[in-house]
């Protein structure tokens, strides 16, 4: 066990645990900030997405170690109260169905309209792929974020 | 004039929502949209009033309803309230949505599955709506002093002209909470319906996309552990042994048991498929921990006997007894039984006229086989469960879809009454079938009951795709007999699988076809099966609207044309009985989809292919273009028509039909579970391949067939179709047919990349 100072939605937190914990993980079981999913522990699936300094990353492959210094967005930290373009478009569009894969979905989304304000249909594919969603809600997800582009 | 139900009886509500105590998630739907304006935003009232189990309202007008069944994506969350308050006649922006417990004695049918929430839900909660505004007018007119006949309501206000009176409905509630409940009262008339058919957003839509918790994974309490669970590797295996001091190196691990799910003897529900009924439990202080300690712990397995227990029939029927036999299997061996079952006789399900003599003088047979392998649900999120036994108290909290089943194995393995399980419904990350099975949550109980304290219990990604209740291995053959003018004489299928077969005797096209047999075979296995998104309907669909392809292509006939010929037979002059489906309707979604997709002129380039099926009381056909870019092949478009009577909520029903379209395209090009010597080929997404965003449609259409019916499911009508819809819009594009899913290696041999 070791004491990590984070970074995590602007605010300083610290955590007590093995270094080799994911910030998934630390999200979840330690900081109670549960929006961040977990769905496969491998990064394939996407639902555990995180933002580290800007970048879109998977949480269950970082550990708490590799974290420190850096700035972190969980989706509780996207907005103050849920109103970011992106968490306004899924709303917009009525997105989700069972909803679980949908907060990984909206970070990778967010991070690539930061990186790329206007994206193509094939660049938001290619951004949206490492998502998965069970429920099938993808050609949602590519309006939302179209919708999302614009309303930046 | 619709019959009260004696469970709307305020009393025995009152009666037992003191037991409940709190602990309900509220969700606030007038948030579910944008973020609301000071005005759009409705204070929490000083007092609730409650009419009945579903329906209360506060003094200042705000409604809360409570919805029955558990929520696994198909958003009855959002419209079964909105039966409710349809027929209370309120306005949905005064609705706040939560969710309810597990409650038998207020709510009728707190079960998700089968497309039947919202076609089982719909006249009780049409009657509660009812009922509750009849007791507002009721208020009214003892207050008013007017007689109940001329008071009107609208919008969750009441109104006497003669007077020119008006209230809204939170000024007569606590007054109403006290008038005797009616016995009868009056539904609306469909043409004044005002929510029910107009789009309503998802209700949770606010809390998904802030990442509140929301699902049972997410739950947690002061001083709760965690616990992984060890299940066998292998299918055929059992626990042997395990090395507690394997793990003691580990920090934060508390304690290493095994637990047996089933007391000796016990009669299980139908939903109580457990593949391992022995498991062994790592509890520990976090998540990570107990995963950490999974891989380290010394486990030993041996080789399961066979075994035998009984199963409670489904609905009232009788028990069986169920044989699970011993072996380690693999699907190379699976595929050689099927091709002997192929060849022997079966068990005849239905036979019309004489198929023998027919395809005794038939001038040409047509006969082709299509199978598909067993399919794990991969919900997205795993397994899991909270539980919190002390004593003879326990408290559940998890995702499934059939509380009503689990409550009698949990309170006979915890050995509590049922009266002391509280389970609590919570959001699931997808169902699909599977979380009908709900051993999860039996065995989150017994770790609880163990350590005495309370317990998240999470599966990894691996245990979940490994620990059994797959869709099971299917195989049909088809063979239609034709005279020299190419006219059809017979039609016969031979269908099975492994465990299970597939056939259903009486659907179509039984009753469109004068000598017709169907024979049904199935081969025992102890790979574990269970209800995966439109049950046997998600393989036969794919066989049998394939095969139609095929021969009328060979009888020179358009496809749709040649269904709408048979289904005009079925029709006007069925042959045989019990035919389980509505010629009319289905020819229906067929024309429809016709004319919606301007059948005959296809845009420039795309290959073309139909499917129409008809499964859990909806009609579903649909089109499915594909264009090979780049030798990828490319699903264009997918139009859907479907026939699910009154369309409760229109744009989340399109989204249903978006997803089960995808899904179906999904499984139909990956989906693919295989075992050797018992053990899953694919434990993790990066095996198991899945849709995703790249291999989705370029676009979607869903058309509603205009209908005053009582309203019918669609979380799964939509699937079945569009394998076989995929599969003949492929051969189109590519000259050859596809009669083994999944279909994306074939594609490959042929060189096209998926």
């Amino acid at each position: 066990m070791a004491i990590f100072n984070l970074n995590i939605n602007g605010t300083s937190k610290q955590v007590d645990v093995d270094p080799s914990t994911p910030m998934l993980w630390v999200l979840r079981d330690h900081l109670d900030l549960v929006g961040t999913k977990f769905g496969c522990g491998v990064a394939q699936c996407g639902a555990c997405t995180i933002h580290l300094d800007g970048n879109a990353v998977r949480s269950c492959q970082l550990p708490v170690s590799a974290a420190e210094g850096a700035s972190i967005t969980t989706i509780e930290g996207l907005s103050e109260s849920g109103d970011h373009p992106v968490q306004k478009a899924w709303m917009e569009h009525d997105v989700p169905q069972c909803g679980y894969c949908q907060a990984g979905q909206i970070m990778t989304a967010a991070a690539l309209l930061q990186q790329n304000p206007n994206p193509s249909d094939e660049e938001i594919e290619n951004a949206m792929n490492g998502n998965i969603c069970r429920c099938g809600t993808y050609l949602r997800i590519k309006a939302a974020v179209k919708t999302a582009a614009q309303n930046l | 004039m619709a019959t009260l139900d004696k469970k709307l009886d305020r009393r025995s509500f009152l009666k037992v929502s003191a037991l409940a105590g709190g602990g309900m998630m509220l969700s606030f739907s007038w948030l579910a949209g944008c973020k609301p304006t000071p005005e759009q935003v409705l204070e929490l009232p000083k007092e609730w009033f409650e009419l009945n189990s579903y329906i209360k309202i506060g003094e200042n007008g705000a409604v809360t309803l409570f919805s029955p069944n558990p929520e696994f994506g198909s958003n009855i969350k959002t419209s079964m309230p909105m039966i409710l308050a349809e027929e209370l006649d309120t306005d949905w922006k005064m609705v706040m949505v939560e969710q309810a417990d597990y409650f038998p004695t207020r709510f009728e049918r707190q079960f998700t599955g089968g497309s039947q929430s919202i076609r089982q839900g719909w006249t009780p909660l049409r009657t509660a709506g009812a009922t509750a505004r009849a007791m507002l007018i009721a208020a009214a007119a003892q207050t008013w002093k007017v007689p109940a006949s001329e008071i009107t309501t609208s919008a969750g206000n009441l109104e006497h002209k003669g007077s020119g009176k008006k209230a809204h409905y939170g000024e007569m509630a606590s007054i109403a909470a006290t008038i005797p409940v009616p016995e009868e009262v009056t539904l609306k008339e469909i043409k004044d319906f005002k929510i029910v058919g107009s789009s309503k957003k998802n209700v949770d839509a606010q809390k998904i996309v802030t990442g509140n918790p929301l699902f049972g994974i997410d739950h947690k309490v002061e001083g709760m552990k965690y616990a992984a669970i060890v299940h066998p590797p292998a299918f055929g295996m059992k626990l042997k042994s395990f090395d507690k001091s394997s793990v003691s190196g580990i920090s934060g691990i508390l304690d290493v048991f095994s637990i047996s799910l089933f007391k000796e003897g016990f009669e299980r529900n139908f939903f109580d498929t457990a593949t391992f009924p022995e498991i062994v439990a790592i509890v520990g202080n976090s998540t990570w921990e107990v995963m950490q300690a999974k891989k380290t712990l010394t486990v030993e397995w041996e080789t399961a006997p066979e075994s035998k227990f009984k199963v409670a029939g489904f609905g009232g029927r009788p028990s069986t007894e169920i044989t699970v036999p011993r072996g380690l299997e693999n699907t190379n061996r699976h595929k050689e039984r099927m091709a002997e079952y192929i060849q022997k006789t079966g068990t005849v399900v239905r036979k019309d006229g004489d198929p023998e003599a027919a395809f005794k003088k038939a001038a040409k047979i047509l006969e082709k086989t299509y199978s598909a392998p067993f399919l794990a649900h991969n919900t997205m999120e795993p397994m899991n469960c909270f539980a919190d036994v002390k004593g003879d108290k326990a408290v559940i909290y998890g995702p499934t879809q059939a509380p009503e089943f689990i409550i009698t194995t949990l309170s006979n393995s915890l050995g509590i009454p049922k009266e002391n399980i509280q389970i609590n419904l919570a959001r699931m990350g997808g169902g699909f079938g599977r979380r009908a099975y709900s051993h999860h949550m039996t065995e989150a109980a017994l770790i609880s009951q163990k350590i005495q304290a309370p317990v998240k219990m999470v599966y990894t990604r691996e245990d979940d795709m490994s620990a059994g209740v797959y869709r099971p291995a299917y195989s049909a053959t088809y063979r239609a007999a034709l005279d020299e003018n190419n006219n059809l004489l017979a039609l016969h299928v031979k269908a099975g699988g492994i465990p299970e077969t597939p056939l259903h005797a009486n659907r179509f096209p039984a009753g469109a076809i004068d000598n017709y047999l169907a024979e049904s075979w199935q081969i025992e296995s102890n790979i574990t099966i269970g209800a995966f998104r439109a049950p046997r309907s998600n393989f036969m669909a794919a066989a049998e609207q394939s095969f139609l392809d095929e021969l009328a292509e060979v009888m020179g006939k358009d496809p749709i044309e040649f269904r709408l010929e048979l289904l005009k037979r079925a029709e006007t002059n069925p042959v045989g009985e019990n035919n389980d489906y509505d010629a009319k309707r289905y020819a229906g979604v067929l024309e429809l989809v016709r004319d919606k997709s301007n059948w005959k002129t296809p845009a420039p380039g795309v290959s073309r292919g139909v499917s129409a099926y008809f499964c859990h009381n909806s009609y579903v056909a649909e089109v499915v273009d594909t264009k090979i870019v780049d030798s990828k092949p490319v699903v264009e478009k997918v139009y859907a028509a479907v026939d699910c009577g009154i369309v409760v909520n229109p744009d989340s029903a399109i989204n249903m039909g978006e997803g089960a379209i995808i899904d179906g395209i999904g499984n139909a090009f990956f989906g693919e579970l295989a075992f050797e010597n018992g053990v899953p080929a694919k434990t993790n997404f990066d095996k198991y391949r899945m849709i995703r965003q790249k291999e989705a449609p370029r676009a979607i259409e869903v058309h509603f067939v205009d209908s005053k019916e009582d309203p019918t499911g669609l979380g799964e009508p939509f699937f079945p179709p569009v394998f076989a819809a995929l599969a003949n819009s492929l051969y189109k594009a590519t000259g050859k047919r596809y009669y083994e899913q999944p279909f994306a290696p074939q594609l490959e041999m042929e060189n096209l990349k998926m």
